[in-house]
């Protein structure tokens, strides 16, 4: 069955598609709201239907220029430049999903050294081999739950002290003592563990690393509830399924066939970029404890990498980068980019070496509970 | 849904705006339309902008001039559901059950009288006669939002020892954000959005003139530049349209005082920057901020 729309209202509609294209998260009953709005507003010019769309589809402040655009484009038929903001995902930045599979080019120039970082795209597939430090990372899975920072739940439980009162549980004790209340029984909030998101540096410059870092990532998916693990380089790939695997060096294996790009350039900025542009990676990052094991050497835009970075942060409960680079305790970031995220980051540690990069992880709660 | 063109006697964004400056508050279009837009649709307000711009004093002048009570939730981290929306007065409890005891008949602990209402539910209850504030939202938990939304899409609570309340009507719901965080946009898409940003040089002065009878329209232009050129500095705290009032208006007071302009600017620069940092980043090049000190 398929519904007459009169043809004045189609260009209304027609607007909140074309936004739909352009990256714009526009829900159906934004649509009717906006239709809505036009008519109460008259609508006698064409500025109360802008004014009508804006109220209603709630583009978000940096997207106003791109927003505006497209409106005179599609109400004006105005051919203005569709301006590049920062909302933009990078086209060319491939997102590896671990749902489907893709074929694997390898590439030639393999960055064969690890010294340095390069931007261009070299894919590789590489065979993780499981590191020795087994006992340290066993070590580190067991005390991971309790060290991480956790959030606040929404139930109460039966406690010692606390603000509430467990009217229950107090009644229940009063019986006892013939309906005297003799004590008052305390209820407090939850704790629940917060989600972690976990984004590994693959390029060449973390060459030396990478074994352990993944390593770990398995560590973490299975000590803890809702971990999310994503790799970066000249891509995105997503591991978190493939190191769901009980078995570490099954899961290392099919977390290496995924990963395209081993031992490439690094693109920080894009590789977050395209990671925000999806809504459903983005959700994963919404007050959670972010971890990033990268040496910071951006070899795309700073400035894309820091306005990566700071999207991140507003949605991130905290971020804790970890660097290879940090063996010195007085470490300073030297690159553009990492210095001028560096406020954001709650923490910049150690990732020089396997037991030096657990010990830091497990340290990111002890701030807070001091 | 049945549209509600009028409310109160408000039929368009103009009567909505002229409303507003008989209530001291000058709004402009994008505000007077969106604040109209969500009276007439009954949805939320959401109301976006960096701090001091005059996201709560519009909410107290919408809810002026519906001649409403204006009941504000403030949110914090950790706000939680007892803060919001209800609670059991539990030693009235415990005491009306002595005394059913002592009687010996039973009693309802569960009546009107044993409960606390908390915003939301004040609200909820009468939604005629109040507009409902839910300040800095983005300061509540991920989970405080997610159970707001229940909240915002079908205006019930349910008390497991009473049933679910429902609205008899929508209530006036405003929501403001100072954008230290993403807010979800499930939470978004139910609201309808406005983003304040600083107010054009001309109208700042004229708020600046009409909050603050007593300041000069010289008074305010010059106060109106400076704080133009300090909101492009690096500071942590920019001054707001509150801060540009109070500025103008000590430095009105200084000057009374007998005070020279440029030295009553810069006695009073402490009501627009207030943060110790940001006046020693500003210290060393402080003639170009104070108005009249430059020339």
């Amino acid at each position: 069955m398929s519904v007459k729309v009169p043809a004045a209202v189609r260009p209304l509609i027609g607007f909140p598609v074309l936004l739909r294209q352009h990256g714009f998260s526009v829900a159906p009953e934004q649509t009717v709201s906006f239709l809505e709005a036009v008519e109460l507003l008259g609508p006698r010019s064409i500025e109360h239907v802008r004014k009508a769309a804006l109220a209603t589809l709630a583009p978000h402040p940096e997207q106003r220029p791109r927003f505006d655009a497209l409106f005179d484009m599609h109400f004006l038929g105005a051919i203005g430049e569709l301006g590049e903001d920062e909302w933009h995902p990078d086209d060319d930045m491939q997102v590896q999903d671990d749902i489907g599979t893709e074929e694997v080019v390898i590439g030639e120039d393999i960055n064969e050294t690890g010294q340095a970082a390069t931007g261009a795209e070299a894919l590789a597939i590489r065979t993780l081999r499981a590191p020795d430090d087994g006992e340290i990372l066993r070590r580190f899975s067991v005390a991971l739950p309790d060290a991480l920072p956790r959030r606040r739940g929404y139930r109460h439980q039966a406690a010692r002290h606390g603000k509430g009162i467990d009217l229950a549980r107090s009644l229940r004790a009063a019986m006892r003592n013939e309906g005297e209340v003799m004590s008052l029984k305390r209820l407090r909030r939850t704790r629940r563990p917060r989600p972690v998101l976990l984004l590994i540096d693959v390029s060449g410059s973390m060459k030396q690393r990478s074994d352990v870092h993944l390593a770990l990532a398995h560590e973490i998916v299975h000590a803890m509830p809702r971990v999310e693990v994503f790799t970066f380089g000249t891509r995105l790939t997503r591991l978190t399924r493939a190191l769901r695997l009980k078995n570490r060096e099954q899961a290392l294996v099919a977390a290496s066939g995924l990963v395209a790009d081993w031992d490439g350039g690094t693109r920080i900025g894009d590789a977050l970029e395209a990671f925000l542009a999806v809504p459903r990676f983005a959700g994963y990052a919404r007050g959670a404890n972010v971890i990033v094991l990268s040496d910071g050497l951006e070899r795309g835009d700073p400035s894309t990498m820091i306005r990566a970075i700071h999207r991140l942060a507003a949605r991130a409960f905290r971020i804790d980068w970890f660097t290879p680079l940090a063996i010195d305790p007085e470490y300073r970031p030297e690159t553009e980019a990492l210095r001028a995220i560096r406020p954001l980051l709650a923490s910049l540690g150690d990732a020089s070496s396997t037991s030096r990069l657990c010990r830091a992880i497990l340290a990111i709660g002890e701030a807070r509970a001091a | 849904m049945a549209l509600r063109s009028t409310i109160a006697g408000i039929s368009s964004p103009e009567a909505l705006a002229e409303a507003l400056k008989a209530a001291l508050y000058l709004a402009d279009d994008g505000i007077a339309t969106a604040g109209y837009l969500a009276l007439a649709l009954g949805k939320p307000l959401l109301l976006e902008g960096a701090p001091g711009v005059g996201k709560t004093e519009a909410a107290k002048a919408i809810a002026g001039i519906l001649g409403r009570q204006l009941i504000r939730l403030q949110c914090f981290e950790g706000i939680d559901a007892a803060a919001a929306l209800y609670e059991w007065n539990y030693p009235r409890q415990m005491l009306a059950i002595r005394q059913a005891q002592e009687g010996s008949s039973s009693t309802d602990i569960y009546r009107d009288e044993f409960l606390i209402e908390r915003p939301m539910l004040t609200a909820l209850r009468r939604p005629d006669s109040t507009v409902l504030l839910i300040d800095e939202i983005d300061r509540s938990d991920h989970e405080f939002e997610a159970f707001l939304l229940e909240f915002l899409s079908d205006f019930s609570i349910s008390i497991p020892e009473r049933g679910t309340l429902r609205a008899a009507e929508r209530p006036v719901v405003i929501l403001t954000s100072n954008r230290t965080r993403d807010l979800h946009e499930a939470l978004r898409r139910r609201c309808v959005y406005h983003y304040i940003a600083y107010p054009d040089p001309a109208r700042e002065a004229e708020i600046i003139m009409l909050r603050s009878s007593a300041v000069a329209e010289s008074t305010a232009r010059a106060v109106v530049a400076a704080v133009g050129i300090l909101r492009n500095e690096p500071l942590s705290k920019p001054p707001g349209v509150a801060e540009a009032v109070d500025w103008a208006e000590a430095a009105t007071a200084l000057a009374r005082t007998g005070a020279s302009w440029p030295e009553a600017f810069r006695r009073s620069l402490g009501a627009a920057i207030k943060d110790e940092e940001d006046l020693a980043h500003l210290r060393p090049r402080l003639a170009q901020f104070i108005p009249g000190m430059a020339a």
